[in-house]
């Protein structure tokens, strides 16, 4: 059994739905992130099997600007964290709904 | 050997993103995280991108868990959350319905509807050896893409600068005026007392 890149895109699939459940179940806002960066990494598989399927470097390519991007959201992401946690000692994804005024 | 090593990395992954959902300790999330993103390290290195191989350790282990787990730290807030108690009823149930739709919604397309991936090479670039990796990807990126390098160069820069602005402590002009306001009324009292 040799492995394609069927399996490599199977793979991804899965590490992204587990990513996506994970986003949804869970309240404590820095594990939403750490879900986030799970699907961005299923990405990233996605990308450079089928880069290395087609023989084609525009899969990596594309792989290094998403690592810059996810940089720049957890920097983001971490901020606002502490932002509220500033204010609100015990923070939940749930808590923040007086955001809607 | 590759099936070796695709089918221990891939149990690597999955278990570390499992790991990442069902630990009630955040540091534990992020430890588990690190195991993930190993794993897919070593996938890459699998598929002859050494390059991305190095940058995913480098900036995703080393740099941005290192970031959650400082904030964790930093911020206490590593107790331990209670998973039984389910805040909006039924999420949970739909949350996991969702995602295993999404994965046979990509299942369905990968395997039903086309029979495996296909598509056109596009960007008239070829892959080459894993040992001129670093030197392709750096010449394509420079030549080819050096707009979009000098865009995320610019995106960088925002995003430092939004988290600096994000993290200082608020409005310190606002609390002073308050500050003198009080002391003013506290002078006024007192002179008033003075009078009586």
């Amino acid at each position: 059994m040799s492995i394609t890149t069927t399996w490599y895109l199977l793979l991804a699939a899965i590490l992204f739905s587990i990513g996506t459940t994970g986003l949804l179940v869970r309240r404590n806002p820095l594990i939403m992130f750490m879900c986030i960066e799970l699907m961005l990494n299923a990405v990233n598989i996605t990308f450079v099997s089928i880069g290395s399927h087609l023989n084609d470097l525009g899969g990596q390519l594309a792989v290094f600007f998403v690592l810059v991007v996810a940089a720049a959201e957890v920097v983001i992401g971490l901020a606002l964290v502490v932002a509220i946690m500033r204010r609100r000692s015990r923070t939940n994804a749930d808590d923040l709904k007086i955001l809607g005024g | 050997m590759e099936t070796v090593v695709f089918l221990i990395s891939a149990a690597v992954i999955l278990s570390g993103a499992l790991g990442v959902i069902f630990s009630k300790n955040p540091v534990h999330s992020a430890l588990f995280m690190v195991q993930t993103l190993f794993g897919v390290a070593v996938l890459f290195v699998l598929l002859e991108a050494t390059f991305l191989a190095a940058i995913q350790v480098i900036v995703y282990a080393g740099a941005i868990v290192i970031l959650f787990v400082f904030v964790i730290t930093l911020l206490g807030v590593d107790r331990a959350e209670d998973l039984k108690v389910e805040p909006i009823s039924g999420q949970r149930p739909l949350a996991v319905v969702l995602g295993a739709s999404i994965f046979g919604i990509i299942l369905t397309v990968l395997i039903v509807a086309v029979g495996g991936p296909t598509g056109e090479q596009v960007a008239n670039t070829p892959i080459g050896d894993a040992s001129d990796n670093t030197k392709i990807l750096g010449e394509a990126l420079f030549s080819t893409h050096v707009f979009s390098v000098e865009l995320t160069a610019l995106l960088l820069t925002v995003a430092v600068v939004g988290a600096v602005v994000l993290s200082t402590r608020p409005t310190k002009p606002l609390i002073s005026t308050l500050d003198k306001q009080q002391n003013d009324n506290l002078e006024d009292e007192l002179e008033e007392k003075g009078e009586e």
